[in-house]
């Protein structure tokens, strides 16, 4: 068993290098799709890196290649300078979907404790480090609660809590917000940067929200669909903390201009709230990515 | 001209990817009989019977002697696929002119009917019931728990009953059929009924809509899927009754007294039961497939519900 | 509500059998209506066959079910009691053999791609074939009053429903709960302990709700063909053809209560193994 201690001891390279990554589906016989192409991008320990495109622009996709959940066509992924597959059997990520995926059948608790248990923690540690997280979700009252309790949002901390729960050295987050209204969005993208900063995780985050990836983080990786490219990074120097007022500052709009223009000039469609395309592509992808493997 | 090409494309289910499918469903399901062959063959090899030429009499030379003797493996438990096959070709009776394959395709087509009266009957009950109850939530709770009661009660144990009521005729065998029948369809489109989707009732609100109009534009479209599903477990049901109301209603002419009829001179020709029985089975797959072509044709073009 | 017949509820992928089965968390206001069915129907029974002075043997009062009941309890040529209890126990070994098979052919088909590729189009087929026709052949082979025989039918019965239903249950898991295990690296064991199995839970209490019923039918259409006198089908075929209807009344009624019995025990086990569901439905 991995010792599940902190990895902020590990070597200062980046923590997710991606080089010369391409994606290929095929369905069948037919034509392929190419829904990545040429992808470079290193990610730093602790920071907080965004992808944002529209809609079959691949952001998906290179989550799910960074986390093993499938694999490139050609080019590499290291990850704490170990191939994606290793970190992923040394329990390096945490992810967060779009939807919670909590199971009905465990408690609230007992879905934070889910990891820990695959892990072989002893029960005592178990049930410590649940309390914990879900302290730092604020859903310390809701412990035995079953998720359809719940709200969106507070199934949505859960998994978060779960996906924290064994302090892995990367966080990948699909969208995790997408499926909520405009205001607990905005409360979520708080919470996330409260807890960000305080375990110190690196995150990778996909998301259709410009106000949500300037908001949250270090940089934005801007995408182009067909084939999926990175076409600029805009990094993002506002000041921590971030709060509401953070929001309404002059340079969070310049900021917000700036990737939707980076956006615009890749080819895509904006609608007035800043959103990129229609509904989330990740349940698409993985039809797409279903099809590819099968 | 776009429609055309949609209803061609719909009812032949054109796409190369859904034959390969169907192809490889008619293999996988020709390569388990081949096994059931096999694996019953080769029993018989090992214990069986000694085996002899095929529908030969018990005198004529033994071609092969399994080195066991197995109980069950015997001539008369398990007999051999090959004298199954060939007594389809063998008079029906001793004597008589038509082969059992006719006779049991006489009958099949007898059950067939008596089941397909049943089906209907019971289906448009069910369909009755199940508007009925979606529209009154008081009578679903008064009457819903007897519905799914009344299934508790086995049908044979009623067929007495209902002969002795109905007497001794195809009625009896068609409300037995109807019984097992109506419930499949009224508890699946209980669901059916409601499983539009909301926005398109409130939609059909907007336009001031009837209850009539939203029962024939949107809840009934919507429960297709669901009508089908029970229809297909209903088709089974209905053969199932006619097949066992036809011993206790005195029906001669159907599979259900053959069975009890070759049931009888199991001892002397085994085949004939198998036959009869395979040919029930037949039956039920036939008016299953029917059901199945009826729903291709009917929800062309939806999205693909799983069964 | 569950479908009673060799039946796979219609579920759609990702989605739960839309079971509602009892309900405990019901005020009794909502039983109400069916408790007035029950008592008004019976009541109605009673005065229009006592005023129309029906024939006795086309539908015999309640209260002369209740007393042929009450007579012919424990014995007699047409003893109740004894009769439901072998029926029963036909109708339970039948039960146990059929869902241990279906469990187990269920769980070895989820392991091997290509079992199941067999299995399900296997269980379409048999869906479509009037099994029961099978009755006969099980008496042949088995002996015609070895329980056995019986039992055996109610155990095919049985098998189709519980093994269609559990391969549902374990493959019908949500995509990205299995991706979160993946990004666990957790094995295919610790994904089939702890995401399919208490996935399959709710299908199979679906299944086995239905193969109560099927398991007691099983057994009663195997005694139509024929076995031992004191079991309750052939109570009723005899107390009939001796037109004693109101003996054949009180043993429908006794195989109608035990299958009932039966199928509540299975609703009260559900409850207790998989509260969170039975909350879900209740909420729903």
């Amino acid at each position: 068993m991995t010792d599940p201690s902190p990895r902020a001891a590990q070597q200062t390279g980046p923590v997710v290098r991606v080089s010369g990554v391409d994606k290929t589906f095929r369905r069948g016989d037919r034509a392929v799709t190419k829904a990545l192409e040429a992808i470079d991008l290193d990610i730093a320990r602790g920071e907080f890196v965004s992808l944002i495109g529209p809609s079959g622009c691949g952001k998906s996709t290179l989550l799910r290649i960074v986390g093993d959940l499938t694999s490139p066509s050609t080019g590499t992924v290291t990850v704490n300078g170990k191939t994606a597959e290793q970190a992923r059997r040394d329990r390096d990520y945490g992810m967060v979907f779009q939807a919670p995926v909590l199971f009905d059948w465990r408690t609230v608790e007992d879905n934070v404790k889910l990891p820990l248990e695959i892990l072989g923690w002893d029960a005592a540690r178990r049930a410590s480090r649940a309390r914990e997280m879900l302290d730092l979700v604020e859903l310390g009252e809701f412990v035995k609660h079953h998720p359809f309790q719940l709200s969106g949002g507070m199934q949505q901390r859960v998994a978060i809590a779960r996906a924290l729960a064994f302090e892995p050295s990367i966080l990948l987050m699909d969208e995790p917000f997408g499926a909520l209204d405009e205001m607990t969005r905005e409360r979520m993208n708080g919470e996330v940067l409260r807890i960000w900063e305080r375990t110190g995780t690196t995150i990778l985050f996909v998301t259709h929200s410009i106000p949500e990836a300037v908001f949250l983080s270090s940089r934005v990786v801007v995408m182009s669909a067909r084939p999926g490219r990175i076409t600029t990074i805009v990094d993002i120097d506002l000041p921590r903390p971030r709060t509401d007022e953070t929001r309404e500052s002059r340079r969070y709009f310049e900021l917000v201009t700036a990737v939707r223009e980076a956006l615009r000039a890749g080819g895509a469609e904006l609608d007035d709230r800043g959103t990129v395309g229609p509904g989330s592509d990740a349940s698409i992808e993985r039809t797409i990515a279903e099809g590819a493997v099968g | 001209m776009a429609t055309a090409t949609a209803t061609r494309g719909g009812l032949t289910a054109t796409s190369p990817a859904a034959v390969g499918r169907r192809g490889r469903g008619l293999l996988v399901g020709l390569a388990v009989a081949l096994v059931m062959v096999l694996v019953w063959e080769g029993v018989k090899f090992l214990g069986g019977t000694p085996w002899r030429a095929p529908l030969a009499q018990p005198g004529s030379p033994i071609l092969w002697n399994p080195p066991f003797r197995w109980a069950f493996a015997n001539d008369l438990n398990l007999p051999h696929v090959w004298n199954i096959l060939l007594t389809f070709g063998e008079p029906f009776q001793r004597g008589a002119d038509r082969s059992v394959a006719q006779f049991l395709f006489d009958a099949a087509v007898y059950t067939w009917r008596e089941a397909a009266i049943g089906f209907v009957i019971g289906a448009l009950i069910g369909l009755v019931l199940a508007t009925l109850f979606v529209h009154s939530r008081l009578l679903e709770r008064a009457l819903v728990p007897y519905v799914v009661a009344s299934q508790t009660v086995p049908i044979i144990a009623l067929a007495p009953l209902i002969v002795f009521a109905f007497g001794a005729n195809v009625m009896s065998v068609v409300v037995i059929a109807t019984y097992l029948t109506f419930f499949p369809v009224t508890i699946a489109m209980i669901r059916g009924l409601r499983s539009f989707d909301p926005r398109a009732l409130e939609l059909m609100r907007s336009y001031a809509a009837t209850r009539t109009t939203i029962y024939r534009r949107l809840r009934l479209p919507a429960s297709l899927p669901y009508l089908f599903t029970a229809l297909k477990i209903a088709a089974t049901a209905s053969v199932v009754g006619a097949i066992i109301g036809e011993g206790p209603g005195g029906i001669a002419n159907g599979l259900g007294r053959v069975i009890i009829t070759y049931n009888q001179y199991y001892i002397t020709g085994p085949e004939k039961l198998w036959a009869a029985i395979i040919a029930s089975g037949l039956l039920g797959i036939a008016f299953y497939g029917l059901v199945v072509a009826i729903e291709r044709l009917a929800l062309r073009g939806r999205r693909p519900a799983e069964a | 509500m569950t479908t009673i017949g060799p039946a796979i509820a219609p579920t759609s992928r990702g989605s739960r059998p839309a079971v509602r089965g009892l309900r405990g968390t019901r005020s009794l206001a909502w039983y109400l209506p069916a408790a007035i069915v029950f008592v008004g129907g019976i009541v109605l029974w009673e005065v229009v066959v006592g005023a129309l002075n029906l024939q006795a043997f086309v539908l015999p009062k309640p209260t002369a079910i209740l007393a042929a009941l009450q007579a012919n309890w424990a014995e007699g040529r047409f003893a109740l009691l004894p009769s439901a209890t072998a029926t029963l126990q036909e109708a339970l070994t039948g039960l146990v053999i059929g869902t241990t098979v279906g469990l187990l052919v269920a769980f070895a088909s989820v392991r091997w791609v290509t079992a199941r590729g067999i299995l399900l189009p296997l269980a379409v087929a048999a869906n479509a074939v009037p099994i029961i026709a099978f009755a006969p052949l099980l008496n042949n082979w088995f002996g015609l009053v070895n329980p056995l025989s019986k039992a055996l039918m109610a155990a095919i019965l049985v098998f189709f429903p519980v093994m269609a239903n559990v391969v549902r249950g374990l493959v019908d898991v949500e995509p990205a709960a299995v991706e979160l295990m993946r990004s666990y690296a957790a094995s295919d064991w610790t994904i089939l302990r702890k995401l399919r199995v208490p996935n399959a839970l709710p299908y199979f209490f679906t299944a086995m709700k239905v193969a109560t019923t099927l398991s007691l039918i099983g057994a009663i259409v195997a005694e139509y063909f024929g076995g031992a006198s004191t079991v309750l089908g052939r109570m009723i075929v005899q107390s009939a053809s001796a037109l004693k209807f109101d003996i054949t009344w009180a043993a429908i009624l006794l195989g109608a209560a035990t299958g009932i019995v039966f199928y509540l025990v299975v609703a009260v086990v559900e409850r207790f193994v998989i509260p969170w569901h039975a909350t879900l439905r209740a909420e729903a």
